[in-house]
């Protein structure tokens, strides 16, 4: 197989970029923190469209149920370097656990904006209700956090050399990310059992006994898809080249886990006799058949064997399957609800001024570790990383 | 036993007395703007809701088992003895799933606040404490709404409508919805056209998490074992290829 190398855009068309992507970059900073402050000092009323009769809106849609998902895909790396042992994917595993830590607080940011009192964010620690979902989900996410933290320490010792340390995290490694795994199945699919107790509430076509697992499987693919996009922008961001047969191989992967979730989304919705419910000319069922368009067309294209030589359609793959991630995400908790429940809810602009802040905030802290912290091992000297 | 409210839609005249009754006891501002609201808010945790020729009244229906109890991941709430409901703020972090949660969607927020609380009936427990009926059965000049007993407010419900079958659309809402709940309703008319939810099951709802999250303990550890065996598995196979290759290496 080849590898593709990517020639460096020229000088001035890069500085260019870089400084409209800075313009943009600053806007949403400076929108989000307006919105932060208007957050702290008046009150989740004064925010965001959120209401009595739709209390969760975009924040936990988005940036917390796709927030996770999306950094699924540290968990889904470690399992197949660490436990199965693969080891020709370690070149990629870095870059997967750093975009997973950085998601995970990210997720743990936009809570801080969500909850009604974050200065007590620290509740569950002590007041505990084993039977909610939620509460399991906070435990989860928060050692999910700490694991996270002790994987990618090894990043960070490594550029400090600093060789004790290094020594105590590869001592209890493989307690550290089998714990990972497991806490990561069991947060994955309980974003989707936080769902179950709304029989009532969601649309049909969503609303299945089978959420947990749905969406574990359906985190697992994204994680997957995540990987491949994230090296294909390094690569292009820091004209290091592409890892194609690796990429490649999480390719074939990506589309055995997300056929594997289409086939049983399917014989679900048949199963509970919902698929009639597609028929109806309705906006949720549009909304539907995008998503199951954005995660079919991947599996196809991957299947035909049509991305072999050809990387960028690899990557399309890859944005197709994120998006059709997160129109399920997003049809689960807001759309699916509001077709129900008939609530009206459209984010106010301050919500999504908070949103792409956190998102923005996650590519600028990616690009700098990029550029400080050894992330790409093996990464060709020469064109590897840019001086700093 | 648990006590019960009885709401009869039937005897119901919109005068708003419970409202009021309320309003004054939770100190809650209460004047003619708000009288007209028609929905629950942070400062109207009962309403007298006009629909069509009837009137609905709406408020926490203290279910038997509380959705909201079991989805809270800090327990602030707690279905007591008596029947009430009730709430601790002091615990409450403000995640808002009690809200999204509740099949009757009872709970609301204070969303103007910068220390917001969730806000439901808690049908009066302190009075009820003491061995008195809530402000609204006390207020209310009707009878529209009773309290007590919740096996003797079902009685006098079953009386009701055996008594006057063309009055009343012959169900009594509350006895199994959602498990069933601590506030019955009679009406003339279908209970949707009060704006009851109709597509709820008549089993509780928690169940529907309990019986995945109890798995969770399960997946834990034989999880973690099946990864331990995995991953020693596929270790020991790397330093046995390592050993073979160098035949004087020892297996590590
Ligand atoms: S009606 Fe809603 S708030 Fe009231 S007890 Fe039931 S679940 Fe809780
Ligand atoms: S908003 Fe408060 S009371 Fe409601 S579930 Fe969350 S922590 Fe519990």
């Amino acid at each position: 197989m080849t590898t593709t190398a990517l020639p460096l855009p020229r000088l001035d068309s890069l500085w260019r970029r870089i400084s409209i992507w800075r313009v943009i970059f600053y806007a949403i900073m400076a929108a989000a923190l307006y919105a932060a402050y208007l957050r702290a000092f008046h009150g989740l009323g004064s925010v965001s469209n959120l209401s009595d009769e739709f209390p969760w809106g975009i924040w936990i849609g988005f940036d917390v149920l796709c927030g996770v998902g999306l950094a699924a895909g540290g968990f889904t790396l470690v399992a197949i370097v660490h436990i199965f042992h693969i080891k020709r994917y370690q070149p990629i595993l870095r870059p997967a656990i750093l975009t997973a830590f950085l998601g995970y607080l990210l997720v743990v940011v936009a809570l801080m904006f969500d909850l009604g009192r974050p200065d007590r964010i620290w509740h569950p620690l002590v007041m505990w209700n084993p039977r909610s979902v939620m509460f399991e989900v906070a435990w989860c996410v928060m050692l999910y956090n700490t694991v996270l933290a002790l994987e990618f320490a090894p990043v960070v010792f490594e550029r400090m050399q600093w060789r004790r340390p290094m020594r105590i995290i590869q001592f209890i490694s493989p307690p550290l990310v089998i714990a990972g795994v497991i806490l990561s199945t069991l947060h994955q699919s309980s974003l989707g059992s936080l769902y179950l107790i709304v029989p009532s509430k969601l649309h049909p076509l969503w609303y299945s006994p089978l959420l947990p697992l749905l969406f574990y499987i359906s985190a697992i693919s994204v994680g997957l898809a995540m990987t491949i996009f994230e090296s294909w922008h390094s690569s292009r961001a820091f004209g290091k080249q592409l890892e194609w047969p690796l990429l490649m191989g999480l390719g074939r992967l990506l589309a055995v886990v997300l056929g594997v979730f289409l086939v049983m989304r399917l014989m679900d919705l048949s199963r509970r006799h919902a698929l009639v419910l597609a028929l109806e000319p309705r906006p949720e069922v549009y909304l539907f058949y995008i998503e199951m368009f954005l995660m079919a067309a991947p599996v196809l294209v991957l299947l035909s064997g049509a991305v072999a030589t050809r990387p960028r359609l690899l990557y399309l793959c890859s944005v197709s399957s994120i998006l059709g991630f997160i129109a399920n995400r997003l049809n689960v908790s807001v759309t699916g609800i509001q077709a129900v429940t008939g609530a009206s809810y459209v984010p106010r602009w301050t919500e999504i001024a908070i949103t792409m802040g956190l998102i923005a905030a996650g590519f600028a802290i990616f690009r700098l570790a990029a550029k400080h912290l050894p992330l790409f091992e093996h990464a060709p000297a020469g064109n590897g990383r840019e001086s700093t | 036993m648990a006590n019960a409210l009885l709401f009869d839609s039937t005897l119901c005249v919109g005068c708003k007395a419970c409202e009021t009754a309320c309003a004054e006891r939770w100190k809650l501002p209460y004047n003619e703007k708000i009288a007209e609201e028609q929905t629950l808010s942070d400062h109207k945790l009962t309403v007298v809701q006009t629909r069509g020729e009837s009137y609905a009244r709406r408020m926490c229906m203290h279910c038997a088992d509380p959705t909201c109890a079991s989805v809270c991941p800090v327990g602030a709430f707690t279905k007591t003895a008596l029947g009430p409901v009730i709430y601790d703020a002091s615990k409450c972090m403000g995640c808002r799933y009690c809200m999204f949660a509740c099949p009757f969607q009872v709970p609301v927020y204070e969303w103007g606040s910068r220390t917001p609380k969730v806000r439901k009936c808690d049908q009066c427990h302190d009075r009820q404490m003491a061995g008195k009926v809530t402000a609204c059965t006390e207020a209310c000049p009707t009878g529209a709404t009773l309290s007590g007993d919740r096996d003797a407010m079902i009685a006098e419900a079953r009386k009701r409508i055996a008594e006057n079958p063309a009055g009343y659309y012959p169900r009594i809402y509350g006895i199994q919805e959602a498990g069933g709940t601590g506030m019955l309703l009679l009406s003339k008319v279908p209970f949707e056209q009060l704006g009851m939810p109709k597509n709820l099951p008549n089993q509780p709802l928690p169940p529907l998490t309990w019986n995945v999250l109890s798995f969770v303990p399960d997946i834990a550890s034989v999880g973690s074992v099946l990864l331990g065996g995995v991953y020693w598995l596929t270790h020991r196979r790397e330093a046995v290829a390592q050993a073979e290759r160098q035949p004087e290496g020892r297996l590590s």
